[in-house]
Formats: C-alpha cells, sequence, structure tokens
C-alpha cells in the first residue's frame, strides 16, 4: 500500500510539474502582458514593473525561478492585479470554497445516491424513467440557469434567505443546490448503472434465495458494489467542487477561488494563473488518490489483485 | 420512496411559505447609518497612488480628502477641504496658486497634517519606481513631467550655459526606453543606462543608436554628463526646481507650467490627495508598491471616514474618523462596498433590500424597474463619450472624408432606443455638454451627406473599399453594437464591415499596435474641464492611438492654457473640438450616462456629472412612506 502511494505521488509530482509548464508558457503566449491598460502606462513606468516582478528576466530564468520560489521559500509570488501575496488570496478563498463544495457534495450524495439505487431497484419502472429524465436535465441545466431561478423562486420569497451574499449560515444553501445539482444527477446515474450490475450478480441472487429481506440485501450487499463507480468519481469531482465555479460564485456573490481562475487570464496575472492552476492540480492529485484508497478498502477485487501483484 | 416523499414535502413547505415581509437588511442598515454601495468588484488596492480605477476611486473619497471638496449638488464648485482658502497669486495670469491648510488638520491617529505630507504624496505618485498608473494628473505642476519621465539627459543639461544647442531643438530626440529599439542601449534608453554601461557606451559610441539631429559633441556632452550623474550617486529629484513648495507648515505652493484657472477641480481628483507619509515609511521605501500600509491594522486616512473591515472579495467598511475636521456635518456612520460583479446578482441583490445603491442597473431591467419604481431608477449625464477610433494611418480612414462619412451614416438616436435602450445622450461632438462650455453640434445622422461624401472620396455606393475591420471587446453589449452598427453602415453606405470581437486585454493592446480600421472606445473626464476630452489627441497623447495630429490643433490648445479668463479659454477651446471634429479621427456616438437604482432612505445623493458623490453630506432616514420600497420582487 504506501509503494503504491509513494509511486502515486510521484506521478502527481511529474503531472504538477507538466501543468506547470503548460499553464507557464500558455500564459505566456497570451498577447498584453499584466501592465496593459487603458491608461496609456509610459515605457519607463512599465520597466520599472517589470523588474519589480521580475518580468525583464529571460524566459527560462522566469521558468525556473517561480518553482524555485515555490520549494525554497513557499511563496507563490505577488498577485499582478490584486496586489497582494497569491498565497493569501488562495487560503483566504479556499476556506470559503470548501464550505461550499462539501455542502455542495454532501447535497449531492444525498440526492442522487438514493435516486440512483432507486430507480435501479425499480427498473423500467415510471420511478425510473422520471427520475432519469431529472437526472438528465440535471446535468444538460447549466448553473446560470438554475441559480436565478433559486434567487427569484426561493430567496426572493423567504426573509431567511438572502439572494446573494456570503456570512450567515443559511447563505450557504442556494450556491450549494446550484453547484451539486449537476454532481447529484452524474452521481443518480453512476450509482444506478453500478447498482444494475450487481443486481444481476449471482450473490445477489442468493441472498435473496437465502430469504433475506430485499431492503436489506440492497443496503447491505448491493450498495457496497453499486457505489463504487461514484466513489471513483466523487474523487476528481471533490476536487472540482471544492476549488469553486466562476459562474456559482458571481451569480451568489460567493468570495471563492473559482473566480480567480478566471479573472487572472483577463488580467494577464500570471501569478495568480499559476497559483491557483498548480493548487487546482495539487488537489486533483490528492483527491483522485483518496478515491483509489477508498476504492481499494471498499473493492475486494482491487484488494486482491493488489495482493496477487506483490 | 420514502425519500423522494420527503424532498416533495420539503419544495412545497419552500414554496408555501408566504413572501418577505419584515426588516431588510437595508431597514437595518438605515438604522444604523451604514450605507450599503454595489461597488463590482475587489479593489487592485486602496493606495491613492497605485489604483486608477473609479471603484477604488468610490472607496478612496471616503478615507482621504483633498485640498477642495466636491459640492454634494453642483458641479465644479470646490468646497474647504484641507485646505481653508486658496487662490491664484495672480488671477490675471493663474499659473502659481496658493492653498492655505487648516490649522486643525490631522491624521486618524491624531498626528497633524501639514503641507509636508501633500509634498511627499507628490513626490511619491511622480517616483518612477512607484509606476503609477495616474502620475500624469500632476504633470501640470513645474517639473513633476521630467522627474518622473527620469529625464536625466534634460535635467542635467537644460540650464549649463556651455551646452552647445537649444534643449527645445532635441525635444523630439527620446533619450527615454524605446521598446523598438534596435540595440539594447536604445531599448533601456540613454536616460536609464548605469554607469558601467555609460562608460561602454563612451568607448563604443555605436552601442547607442543616435538619432541623426544629434551632433558629435552633442553626444560627448551627454555621455559625458549622464555617467558624471550616474557615478554622483545623487537622486534626479535634487535636481528638479519642483513647483510644490510649502513656505510654512499650513501653506502650500503650486508652481504651474501654464496657466491653470481650474486648478481646484483638477485637485478634487485621488492623485492630489494627501498619503500619511509616517505610515508608508514605517512599511517601506517611499517607490514601494504593495506594501502593508494599507491594510485596516495599519492606514491612517484624513478623510470623513477610516477603514474598519477589509474582507477580501466580501466587503469593504469604512466609519467615521472621529479626528475628522468636519466631524459635527458627517451625516452617516459608515459605508459598506460590496464587490459584486455580476450586475444581475446586483440588481436582484437590491430588490432583495441588501443594498442601498447599486452600481449600475443592467440594460434589459431599466423599463420593469421604470414601470415599478419609478422614483428608485436614476438615468443621470455622466462626464464621458463613447466613440469609435479611425486609425488614419490605414486606408480608407486617411481620407477624412471616408471618417466624416462613416459618422453621418450612424443613426446614433435608433441606436440608443433600439440597442442601449440606457438613455445615453446622442453625441453631437466630442465634449460632453456641461457648465457654460458650448458642446458641438456638427455630428448627426446624414445618410444622403453620407453617400455623398464617400462618393467623392472614390468610393461611390462603398465600391472600391479595403476590407474594413470593426475592433471591439468581447462583452455581450458591445457585439449588439457593433451588429447595430454594421446594418447602417450596410444600409446607408452600402459598405460591408467585419466584426473583430477580442478579449479586454487582447483589444487594448491591438489598439496600441494600431492593428485595426474602426475601433470601438471612450473616454470619461478625470476632471471638469473640456481639457481632459482634448489634449489626448496631441500628437504625443499616449491615449491618441488614431495615429491622428494636427498642428493647428495644438497651437490651439496651446492658446487655450494660456488664456486667463475662462470664458475667452473656452472659445478657444471650442474652437479647437471644431476643427478636431472637421477631420474627425474619431467617430462620436454619444454620451455616457449612469443608470442605477437608489433606495428612499437615501437623502442628498443629488446627480453630479463626475459621479464622485462627497458622502459626508449624505443621510440616511427611513421612508415615512407607509408602503414599503422593493423588498419583493
Amino acid at each position: 500500500m504506501l509503494r503504491f502511494i509513494a509511486s502515486r505521488l510521484l506521478q502527481g509530482l511529474f503531472v504538477l510539474f507538466a501543468l506547470y509548464t503548460i499553464t507557464f508558457f500558455l500564459a505566456k503566449a497570451m498577447p498584453g502582458e499584466p501592465f496593459t491598460t487603458e491608461k496609456n502606462l509610459s515605457e519607463e513606468s512599465k520597466a520599472y514593473q517589470r523588474a519589480l516582478y521580475g518580468l525583464d528576466k529571460p524566459l527560462l530564468h522566469q521558468y525556473f525561478i517561480y518553482p524555485k520560489n515555490i520549494i525554497t521559500k513557499g511563496s507563490l509570488a505577488i498577485s499582478t492585479s490584486k496586489g497582494r501575496p497569491v498565497k493569501d488570496i488562495i487560503s483566504q478563498s479556499f476556506k470559503v470554497s470548501v464550505v461550499l463544495g462539501l455542502s455542495a457534495l454532501g447535497i449531492a450524495i444525498c440526492i442522487g445516491v438514493p435516486i440512483g439505487v432507486i430507480s435501479a431497484v425499480r427498473r423500467n419502472s415510471w420511478v425510473d424513467w422520471g427520475t432519469m429524465a431529472v437526472a438528465m436535465i440535471g446535468i444538460c441545466v447549466p448553473a446560470f440557469t438554475i441559480g436565478p431561478l433559486l434567487q427569484i423562486f426561493i430567496a426572493a420569497k423567504l426573509s431567511a434567505i438572502k439572494v446573494a451574499g456570503w456570512g450567515d449560515p443559511q447563505d450557504i444553501l442556494l450556491p450549494a443546490i446550484t453547484l451539486g445539482l449537476s454532481t447529484a444527477a452524474y452521481l443518480a446515474r453512476l450509482t444506478r448503472g453500478g447498482m444494475l450490475e450487481i443486481l444481476s450478480q449471482d450473490y445477489i441472487r442468493t441472498a435473496h434465495a437465502k430469504g433475506i429481506p430485499p431492503s436489506k440485501v440492497i443496503t447491505r450487499h448491493a450498495l457496497r458494489g453499486g457505489i463504487l463507480p461514484s466513489v471513483a468519481f466523487i474523487g476528481p469531482a471533490f476536487a472540482a467542487l471544492i476549488s469553486g465555479s466562476f459562474i456559482v460564485e458571481t451569480i451568489f456573490q460567493v468570495p471563492g477561488m473559482g473566480q480567480h481562475f478566471v479573472n487572472a487570464v483577463i488580467a494577464r496575472d500570471e501569478f495568480l494563473l499559476l497559483g491557483v492552476a498548480l493548487f487546482f492540480g495539487f488537489l486533483i492529485v490528492i483527491m483522485n488518490l483518496a478515491a483509489d484508497i477508498l476504492t481499494g478498502i471498499l473493492d475486494p477485487r482491487v484488494r486482491i489483485a493488489g495482493n496477487a501483484a506483490k | 420512496m420514502r425519500i423522494i416523499n420527503v424532498l416533495c414535502l420539503l419544495a412545497a413547505a419552500l414554496l408555501a411559505t408566504a413572501c418577505k415581509e419584515g426588516e431588510t437588511a437595508v431597514d437595518r442598515a438605515t438604522g444604523n447609518g451604514i450605507l450599503i454601495m454595489g461597488n463590482t468588484s475587489e479593489p487592485k488596492g486602496l493606495d491613492p497612488h497605485i489604483v486608477s480605477g473609479v471603484l477604488e476611486s468610490n472607496i478612496i473619497s471616503a478615507l482621504f480628502e483633498g485640498l477642495v471638496v466636491a459640492h454634494p449638488s453642483k458641479d465644479g464648485v470646490a468646497l474647504p477641504g484641507m485646505a481653508e482658502k486658496w487662490y491664484p497669486t495672480d488671477p490675471q495670469k493663474p499659473d502659481e496658486w496658493i492653498f492655505e491648510l487648516r490649522k486643525d488638520a490631522t491624521w486618524s491617529d491624531g498626528k497633524p497634517l501639514t503641507a509636508a505630507d501633500f509634498l511627499f504624496a507628490f513626490r511619491r505618485i511622480l517616483t518612477p519606481a512607484l509606476a503609477s498608473d495616474y502620475s500624469f494628473m500632476l504633470y501640470y505642476i513645474r517639473d513633476a513631467e521630467p522627474y518622473h519621465k527620469s529625464q536625466r539627459s534634460y535635467l542635467n543639461c537644460r540650464n549649463d550655459p556651455s551646452f552647445p544647442v537649444d534643449w527645445n531643438t532635441l525635444k523630439k530626440v527620446d533619450f527615454g526606453p524605446n521598446e523598438e529599439g534596435e540595440t539594447e542601449f536604445n531599448r533601456k534608453g540613454l536616460d536609464h543606462l548605469a554607469a558601467q554601461q555609460i562608460e561602454e557606451l563612451k568607448s563604443d559610441p555605436g552601442l547607442f543608436q543616435w538619432p541623426e539631429d544629434v551632433s558629435r559633441d552633442v553626444r560627448e556632452i551627454l555621455i559625458e554628463k549622464n555617467l558624471e550623474f550616474a557615478n554622483s550617486g545623487k537622486n534626479l529629484w535634487d535636481l528638479i526646481d519642483f513647483g510644490a513648495t510649502a513656505p510654512d507648515p499650513h501653506t502650500l505652493k503650486v508652481k504651474l507650467n501654464s496657466p491653470i484657472a481650474f486648478l481646484p477641480e483638477i485637485t478634487k481628483h485621488y492623485t492630489w490627495f494627501p498619503v500619511p507619509r509616517h505610515k508608508i515609511i514605517d512599511h517601506g521605501k517611499i517607490g514601494d508598491r504593495f506594501t502593508a500600509w494599507t491594510k485596516p491594522e495599519n492606514i491612517e486616512s484624513n478623510g470623513a471616514f477610516i477603514l474598519t473591515s477589509w474582507q477580501f472579495n466580501d466587503h469593504i467598511q469604512v466609519e467615521r474618523n472621529p479626528l475628522y475636521w468636519d466631524k459635527g456635518n458627517v451625516g452617516i456612520n459608515g459605508i459598506r462596498y460590496l464587490p459584486i460583479s455580476n450586475l444581475y446578482t446586483e440588481d436582484r441583490m437590491y430588490f432583495d433590500g441588501q443594498m442601498h445603491i447599486t452600481y449600475t442597473l443592467a440594460p434589459e431591467l431599466i423599463e420593469y424597474a421604470r414601470e415599478r419604481y419609478p422614483d428608485q431608477v436614476r438615468n443621470e449625464l455622466y462626464l464621458g463619450t463613447y466613440f469609435i477610433r479611425a486609425n488614419v494611418t490605414r486606408e480608407p480612414f486617411t481620407d477624412p472624408r471616408v471618417r466624416i462619412a462613416f459618422s453621418k451614416a450612424i443613426d446614433q438616436q435608433s441606436l440608443i432606443k433600439n440597442v442601449l435602450k440606457g438613455g445615453q445622450k446622442p453625441a453631437g461632438g466630442l465634449v460632453p455638454p456641461f457648465g457654460d462650455y458650448r458642446p458641438a453640434t456638427t455630428i448627426g445622422f446624414d445618410p444622403e451627406g453620407a453617400r455623398k461624401l464617400l462618393a467623392e472620396a472614390g468610393y461611390p455606393g462603398g465600391k472600391g473599399l479595403p476590407e474594413i475591420e470593426f475592433l471591439t471587446t468581447d462583452k455581450e453589449t458591445s457585439k449588439a453594437n457593433a451588429e447595430a452598427l454594421q446594418a447602417m453602415w450596410k444600409d446607408n453606405l452600402g459598405v460591408s464591415i467585419r466584426i473583430r470581437q477580442m478579449e479586454w486585454t487582447s483589444y487594448i493592446t491591438t489598439m496600441f499596435e494600431k492593428d485595426y480600421g474602426l475601433a470601438a472606445g471612450g473616454w470619461i473626464g478625470d476632471y471638469m474641464d473640456p481639457l481632459t476630452f482634448l489634449d489626448m489627441w496631441m500628437k504625443d497623447g499616449g491615449n491618441n492611438r488614431t495615429g491622428w495630429h494636427n498642428e493647428q490643433f495644438e497651437v490651439l490648445l496651446k492658446k487655450a492654457g494660456n488664456t486667463g479668463d475662462p470664458q475667452a479659454r473656452y472659445r478657444v477651446l471650442e474652437e479647437a473640438e471644431a476643427l478636431f471634429l472637421s477631420e474627425t479621427p474619431i467617430l462620436p456616438l454619444y454620451w455616457y450616462t449612469r443608470n442605477y437604482l437608489i433606495h428612499p432612505d437615501v437623502k442628498g445623493w443629488d446627480p453630479l456629472i463626475l459621479d464622485n458623490h462627497p458622502y459626508k453630506f449624505l443621510r440616511l432616514e427611513r421612508n415615512p412612506d407607509p408602503s414599503p420600497p422593493a423588498t419583493s420582487r
């Protein structure tokens, strides 16, 4: 197991470096620079600012100095558009995004998994078709439609819920639903698929033949295997949810991380861009690893295969 | 099944709950005397010398106060601020101004505020290393520009009697950095070379590409002078004869390059505000960007409010400054700024009772809001002009007749009524109407005349025109705007143009590089004077970008600069504008308006063309009207 984790971490390091390289050169390929403003800045001023951020150095030097500073100083440089350390920006907005992402994931699991189980058990009934149709809509309808609809039909009507803003605990509800809904829909479909496969297995028939109550067969025996595709999906989905969403954040005025991806590009803020890209990459690597470990624990086949390989 | 039932029940319960009633966030804020404002986005910072945006200005003007203060309801009127009195030493030729500072002025930590704070602020914003976006606002002060541009050669030679030529003949030669320079030294600029590099240049003059009109002996002297100064370790500041001085701690004297009768108007801009020298020096050097001095725990200010809370991307709050000189007249207890970038979210939050004033009102909602809440919708003229730049260095816009034809083919009224829907004013010229300046009326819809001019230029019915590209930004509204113009040019001139939408920075870069035929643009005035719209079209104007220039135009601007009488000066500027429009390197479309929502609780918020509302004059009072304003939608 340790060897597995170590090798995956090493792979992750390569992934991060590749991600850094691609992002770095893409950022450099963008037209304009951070100091391109409407107010035509003098050449002198631009030269001073380039020197301040080290952007006057040769490209290769810039390419190596950034990772070097991360490793030696733990520094992600200063954002050219926000004038504060990228590390501070990420740590402040990440807290918000974790709260929102966890709530969204909770909502997604609470809605998605039961619906998937029910439609698998009632396969080809109206319940199945109905829930799967709703799930399909959930996947297809974008957040910028659901969000405003929730604002208009729920928040504007209920005094306890604000249309947007972040501060009170109940402010989490609507953005979390908006963010979690499409994940819930995916989970429903994945759970249904996984459950259908398991329900046709011999050991389930055996369990039924032994006279175990159907509800117990489903929750004890079938769900454990049927949920595996969802578990594999939850890892990266969780990383995506807690790294924020530009659309949900702007609709509900949530000070999360997602907006930095977009705004950094618009402002040609390459340090912020690199910072959030690497941080997101890091999350994905860790979450994928966690999902793999969890799958190993839940799925005896993976454990056996792992042992056989030894 | 049980779970579905529970979910259904929950949804039904949510929908069945009664409509909103009771106290909203705005009601509570009014009760506490806190104004809540939409402010589009997280500010780049709160350092008046670093930022350049309107949203930052909205916060800075609450925290800091300049020499004079804007009037709450009258444009172009200055009230006492840090200065109690101000006057030009010679009213006939107002090129030197005296500002008598109030003796009780202090920073929010109790430290006295003196003329030295202003001098420090001026020097700081002009410090090249600080790289302020907005230093040019101080270029009116004597020697501010050469210092900010580090014109070492000029400053070292201009007063030297032994210098062989008159410096004015060298004025066209730029010794600053030149990005397109052929040698490394040209890219750096002679004025910026380090001592060692000048030594190298001395032994090999070919390292720098000298312009032809610089004679050999002048080159040698320039190298020698630059080297001497670089080795002396002195600062250029010691070399200049800076116009701003402090004869005593409570007097600020400002000597300008040329007479400016409206200087107090310019000083309302935050680039002229004092900054707390003691705090800035505590956290870094004069030229350090982004030090910690603007953090809530460090910042000291001199305005009606002090910074109390700054939650990144969430809110900024300012509250009463107990040491403010005019604290008795400050009508509200504080302001909360919300960085809401999504304009629909902002409008929904307003209608949900979460804020007093929105930054803007979405064009699609203007009709809706006017019908339901007529008393809460504002539509006000704003000191700005929307126009289209024509690249006069590129066919077919090298011919003024083509430019005028394209301008006359635009039906401004229809554009405003059918596309923009924001009650904008059709632009008759470049400078928006205000005060005693008579706005031009030359620009207007005339399809017949447009066709005739185009034919005269050799393109009857648009035949023979090269492909024309219209550069604009990637905003939804820009697209609708561009398509409407495309249709108008097609219908009225028979010309097909191509629309090229670009993301903001790429758009700016492309415009800088003059890689366009027509380009959408606009300009917001920095101060209440036509000059803020006119001087950008000078040959060296950094924001010109059309390639157009005209000597007569520049002569007129200079003449206006030397005309002391404000009315006579306006007439000269009107003449300059008329000349500009006769060649029209830009196609003026409309004068901006600002559309926004304002809660009836806010009193004393009157239309101002610069939209800089001095917050201290505001009041928050519960509306006695029993019908509750806009709490549900």
